[in-house]
C-alpha cells in the first residue's frame, strides 16, 4: 500500500487546446481531511475529476491508492459531484438501496444511522425534497461508502447555514479517518477550517501552496483565509 | 455546535488550553475520563485528528494518560496537576507583567494597581 492516497505527477490537462491544469505535481497523505481552494475556474473541479478517473490527463499520471486513476477505480473513490445526480422519481430509501446495489463497499447500516441523524424521511420522493435535503442526501451517500478516498466537489455550495452545519457535523461523526481520506473543493473556507488537516490552493491551473492548517497558523500566524490570499496573489 | 476559535493559533493548542483551564478550575478532576476522540470532535466541531493530537500532547505533558481500550484520562498524579496550576498562574501573570511594562508601568505601580483592583472586586 503506497503512503499517499493521491499522487499527481507532472499532470497537464487541456480541454480543446485550453490549458486547465499546467504541469501539476503533488501528493496527498492518507487519513486527513484536505480542502482544495481557489477562485472559480482555477482548476479545482478538473483536479477532482482527474482524481475520480472521470477525465484523463493530457500528460502525466494520476494515481489513487496506488492505482492509475480511470473509470475502474470507482471502487476506491466515492465522488460527490457538484451537480444534482439523484433520480427525482426515487424515494430517499430507494436511492439508498440503489446506491447499495451499485457499490460493494456501501454500508447500509451506516446509511440508516446518517438518515436519522440528518432527519431525512425515507419515504419522500427525491423530487419533493428541498435543496438542503438533497444536499444532505448526497452527503449521506458519500459517507455511507467505505471507500478509501472521498471526493467532494463543493459540498456546501448554495446551502443555508443550518444545512451546512449538519453536513459538517455528519462528516465529523461518520468519517473513518483511520481508513478514509477526504479531498474536497470549497469556497466556504472559514466555515470548514476547524475540520481541516491540510489545504491545497490552486490558481490558473497551478498549485500555489500546500500545507497543514496547524503549520499555517503556527508558523505564519495566519488564518486560512489570509494564507489563501497570500498564496493566490504570489 | 463548534465553539469559536481564534484565527491565528493552531486549534489543537486552543483546545489544550481549554482543557487545562478546566482542570485548574476543578471542572475536570484527577483520574476523570475524557470524552472519546469522536465525542470530543463532535462537541467541539473539529476534525477527529485534531482531538487525537490534543490527547497526545496532553499525554506528552503528563496531564492525561491513555489506557489501551479504555480511552484517555486526566492523570491521577495530583502533584503534576498542582504544577500545572502553578505553571498557568505564572504564565498568565508573566504575560500581564510584560504587557504592563511595555505600556510603561513600574513594578510598584503594577503592584499597587493590582491591590487596588482586587480590593474593589472584594468589596
Amino acid at each position: 500500500m503506497s503512503d499517499h492516497i493521491v499522487c499527481f505527477s507532472q499532470v497537464t490537462k487541456k480541454y480543446l487546446g485550453q490549458v486547465a491544469l499546467n504541469n501539476v505535481s503533488f501528493d496527498l497523505p492518507r487519513g486527513k481531511i484536505i480542502a482544495l481552494v481557489g477562485p472559480n475556474g482555477s482548476g479545482k473541479s478538473t483536479i477532482l475529476k482527474l482524481t475520480a478517473g472521470l477525465v484523463h490527463p493530457s500528460q502525466g499520471a494520476v494515481t489513487v491508492n496506488g492505482k492509475t486513476a480511470e473509470r475502474r477505480i470507482a471502487g476506491e473513490v466515492a465522488y460527490l459531484s457538484e451537480l444534482d445526480i439523484l433520480y427525482p422519481f426515487f424515494t430517499v430509501a430507494e436511492t439508498i438501496k440503489f446506491n447499495a446495489g451499485l457499490f460493494a463497499d456501501f454500508d447500509e447500516q451506516k446509511a440508516g444511522e446518517i438518515l436519522s441523524f440528518m432527519q431525512l424521511e425515507p419515504n419522500k420522493k427525491v423530487k419533493h425534497l428541498s435543496k438542503g435535503n438533497r444536499g444532505r442526501l448526497k452527503i449521506l451517500l458519500a459517507l455511507s461508502r467505505r471507500a478509501p478516498l472521498i471526493l467532494m466537489d463543493e459540498p456546501l455550495a448554495g446551502l443555508d447555514p443550518v444545512v451546512r452545519d449538519s453536513i459538517i457535523r455528519s462528516m465529523i461523526s461518520y468519517l473513518d479517518l483511520e481508513e478514509q481520506t477526504v479531498f474536497m473543493s470549497t469556497h466556504e473556507v472559514s466555515e470548514v477550517e476547524p475540520l481541516l488537516d491540510m489545504v491545497v490552493s490552486v490558481n490558473g491551473g497551478r498549485i500555489m501552496g500546500i500545507d497543514e492548517v496547524d503549520n499555517i497558523r503556527e508558523q505564519h500566524g495566519l488564518s486560512l483565509v489570509e494564507w489563501m490570499k497570500e498564496t493566490l496573489v504570489k | 455546535m463548534s465553539q469559536a476559535f481564534n484565527n491565528t493559533q493552531p486549534i489543537y493548542l486552543q483546545i489544550m488550553r481549554r482543557l487545562c483551564r478546566q482542570v485548574v478550575r476543578g471542572e475536570l478532576k484527577a483520574g476523570e475520563k475524557l470524552p472519546s476522540v469522536r465525542e470530543m470532535a463532535v462537541q467541539t466541531g473539529v476534525n477527529p485528528n485534531t482531538v487525537h493530537r490534543v490527547y497526545m500532547e496532553l499525554e506528552r505533558l503528563a496531564i492525561a494518560e491513555t489506557r489501551r481500550g479504555l480511552g484517555s484520562f486526566i492523570t491521577e498524579d495530583t502533584l503534576r496537576l498542582k504544577q500545572l496550576r502553578e505553571d498557568l498562574k505564572s504564565e498568565q501573570i508573566g504575560s500581564f507583567i510584560a504587557d504592563m511594562r511595555e505600556t510603561g508601568f513600574s513594578p510598584e505601580e503594577i503592584m499597587e494597581g493590582v491591590r487596588k483592583e482586587l480590593a474593589i472586586i472584594k468589596a
